[in-house]
């Protein structure tokens, strides 16, 4: 018998219920603690550089192949980088208007998703229920009436991308300088006689998930929680924006770290660092350095940041939010949930405004400009801060392009999160159960990751767990799915 | 006075005039046949072998071969959509044709053709040829990787520009269309608004900076298939 001390490494994968594809690796020591815990990204999509030599108009309709699910984020950025490219800085207010109302549809569709689709299982039945229950068809089985709310209020953010980009994915709306469509009488009347209806659903779900927070309070608190700065845009009077405005970065008690940083100027102010085990790279703020400058971005970032919502129900909904606080940002992990609701319910508003203003039935929709060279397009995705930098040659072809998309940024808070879970619930566990591993993903999943910022995967995924020895022989191995 | 010439096309009787095509004169008749290098202002080139009928049983392209008295035509059976449905398969996989972020989607016919004949996906292994692309022209982009070498920009050129723009380089699979400089297309007389460049019937030369400026939804083949009596008969 070796003398050696015995690791067991612990798989996870596929991470299940999140976008994309991911793993998790927990090493255990001889006494069963954990050492470490990691979360991978396996998937290498390389768009950085197959989109050189394209022409640069092809950008938003190629890059935002990026994504099944938020494709209106990198559709809106890369058209932002676009607009710089084609000399653009004001876009006519029915471009400007088309383009902000289907960016609230999308944040619409895919916060309806993540809540109700991949989340609420979790939330509904408990972190430890039976897996055979605890998934979408099992929220449909036992809520009904909550599973076709999240169902339709998909459908309707859906319907608003398909009205303003031409479809529901993948859509051209917007194009350099503009927009290619207004949106008719017709397409504005028939998303106008839902909008009571999504707004009274878009109320429940905020009271859902805040009910949920506060109920649960005294174990969320703790679960994968941890101090971090915050990052996001804001627009130039503090107000929560999602589609223009500077950069504002929180330290975890709120002090500002720098505001209002021109888009054009994010890379003085944020670098990446690569690691050897995943193809996710680790964003940080320069002037504090990768070990403690990391952020996290997303909903409760933003929440965290702005100074307001410019529409009452949300801005009432943050008050009472950030009251739990003191006022200072709120750093519990799944406290996601609550203010990805909140940004529902001001999307909803969003829309509402947007639909009654008859700018969205303008004729002017693109404008030009003097050509220039390099862009930067910053958007709030609703994962969190989406950065499109391209460089562009003199026969319009692309010649660099940076992207920094809103998962990255969030991975070493969701390596944290792993850590953290790993630490409070495995360490020195006699038998590892499926429902202590879920744990781990419902870190994970509060941050509603988008790890290949891809299309999904159909059906169920499976998940293995492999207990290995330190010779990386199998000891133990458990299949789900 | 010309002769008029009758004959049998998918068992329904045509009358033509003589030296018309057999596409020419199914055109005239209201049937479509569906097509990919022909175009009405050009010489026909018969090379694509989309328009391929069977005449008398034996194949023929529609678009050179001409009528005459008496002879059975059958273009919309299933054993002659089968040999089209091959031929657009095979152009698919021999270029680099990615229709999800190509600007002619929608106004491409070969994409217009597949949808036509049901190709939801490739049946044959991708070639995924090694092609340039040539951005040179300030207003001109053109993108080997899409071209079908049906020819139309070679004859435009020659037939309706009276240039020599373009022209065909290599055999077999190493077929690609050139330019006639070696500077590229900056290099030569092509004008954005020379008919070589909007006979093109896929996303290989296009004009730059328009993009996806017609919507979904109001593009050509959004809601009627290729062949459609409302198309728009200049793509052709």
């Amino acid at each position: 018998m070796s003398d050696k001390p015995e690791t067991r490494r612990i798989v996870i994968e596929p991470v299940t219920r999140v976008e994309g594809h991911g793993k998790v690796t927990i090493l255990l020591d001889d006494e069963a603690k954990v050492k470490q815990a990691r979360l991978h990204i396996v998937e290498f999509r390389g768009f950085e550089r197959f989109i050189q030599g394209r022409p640069f108009w092809e950008l938003p309709v190629l890059v935002q192949r990026l994504c099944g699910i938020c494709p209106v984020s990198h559709h809106l950025a890369a058209a932002k980088a676009v607009d710089g490219i084609v000399g653009v800085d004001t876009l006519t207010p029915t471009a400007l208007k088309m383009r902000l109302l289907m960016h609230h549809g999308q944040f619409l569709q895919s916060h309806a998703l993540h809540f109700f689709h991949l989340s609420s299982p979790d939330l509904l039945f408990g972190f430890d229920a039976d897996v055979s229950e605890r998934n979408v068809i099992g929220v449909a089985a036992k809520y009904p009436e909550l599973a076709r709310q999240g169902i339709l209020l998909r459908k309707y953010g859906q319907e608003i991308i398909k009205a303003t980009a031409g479809k529901k994915i993948h859509g051209t709306g917007a194009i350099p300088g503009g927009v290619n469509k207004n949106l008719s009488l017709e397409e504005r009347d028939q998303l106008l006689s839902e909008i009571d209806q999504i707004m009274e659903w878009a109320r429940g779900a905020v009271a859902l998930a805040k009910g949920y927070t506060l109920e649960h309070l005294d174990d969320l608190s703790g679960f994968g929680s941890f101090d971090s700065n915050h990052l996001s845009i804001v627009r130039s009077d503090g107000a929560y924006d999602i589609y223009d405005g500077g950069l504002r970065a929180r330290d975890a008690e709120g002090n500002i770290i720098f505001d209002h940083v021109e888009n054009e100027k994010y890379d003085e102010y944020l670098a990446e660092e690569v690691r050897s085990w995943t193809y996710m790279k680790f964003p940080f703020i320069k002037e504090i350095g990768p070990e403690a400058g990391w952020y996290r971005v997303g909903p409760l970032a933003r929440v965290n940041n702005c100074d307001f919502f410019d529409t009452p129900e949300a801005e009432k909904e943050r008050k009472e939010f950030k009251s739990l606080t003191d006022d200072k940002p709120n750093n519990i992990t799944m406290a996601y949930h609550w203010t990805r609701m909140i940004e529902l319910l001001h999307s909803v508003e969003k829309i509402q405004e947007l639909l009654n203003d008859s700018d969205l039935q303008g004729e002017d929709l693109v404008v030009t400009g003097k050509r220039r060279d390099e862009a930067v397009g910053i958007i709030e995705a609703p994962r969190g801060t989406l950065f499109h930098h391209y460089r562009v040659n003199e026969d319009d072809q692309v010649t660099m392009a940076n992207l920094i998309v809103s998962t990255t940024s969030n991975n070493e808070p969701m390596n944290r999160a792993v850590q953290k879970v790993a630490e409070d619930y495995l360490s020195g566990v006699p038998e590892i159960t499926e429902g202590l591993l879920n744990r781990v993903e419902v870190a994970i999943r509060a941050y509603d990751p988008c790890l290949s910022c891809a299309t999904h995967a159909m059906g169920q995924m499976p998940l293995i767990v492999e207990l290995m020895d330190q010779q990386g022989r199998i000891v133990d191995r458990k299949i789900k799915g | 006075m010309e002769k008029v010439v009758t004959f049998l096309l998918d068992g329904e009787v045509i009358q033509g005039q003589e030296g018309q095509s057999i596409m020419q004169a199914a055109d005239k008749a209201g049937k479509y046949i569906p097509r990919l290098c022909a175009h009405k202002d050009l010489t026909p080139h018969g090379s694509c072998r989309i328009c391929t009928v069977l005449v008398n049983g034996r194949p023929q392209s529609a678009c050179t071969q001409p009528i005459a008295d008496g002879i059975l035509v059958e273009s919309e059976t299933p054993k002659v959509n089968q040999l089209r449905t091959d031929i657009i398969d095979m152009l698919f996989v021999e270029g680099n044709h990615f229709c999800m972020f190509c600007e002619k989607s929608g106004n491409c016919e070969l994409q217009a053709l597949a949808y036509r004949f049901g190709i939801t996906a490739p049946k044959y292994p991708y070639q995924f040829p090694q092609r340039d692309v040539d951005a040179s022209h300030p207003d001109i982009f053109l993108d080997r990787d899409r071209c079908v070498l049906c020819g139309r920009c070679v004859r435009a050129s020659k037939e309706l520009d009276g240039k020599n723009v373009f022209q065909f380089v290599g055999r077999g699979v190493e077929k690609r269309i050139a330019v006639n400089s070696e500077k590229g297309l900056k290099d030569t007389d092509a004008d954005v608004v020379d008919k070589a460049i909007s006979v093109c019937p896929v996303g290989a030369i296009l004009k730059k900076r328009v993009g996806y400026a017609v919507p979904v939804g109001r593009r050509l083949y959004d809601h009627q298939p290729i062949g459609s009596a409302s198309e728009d008969e200049t793509t052709k």
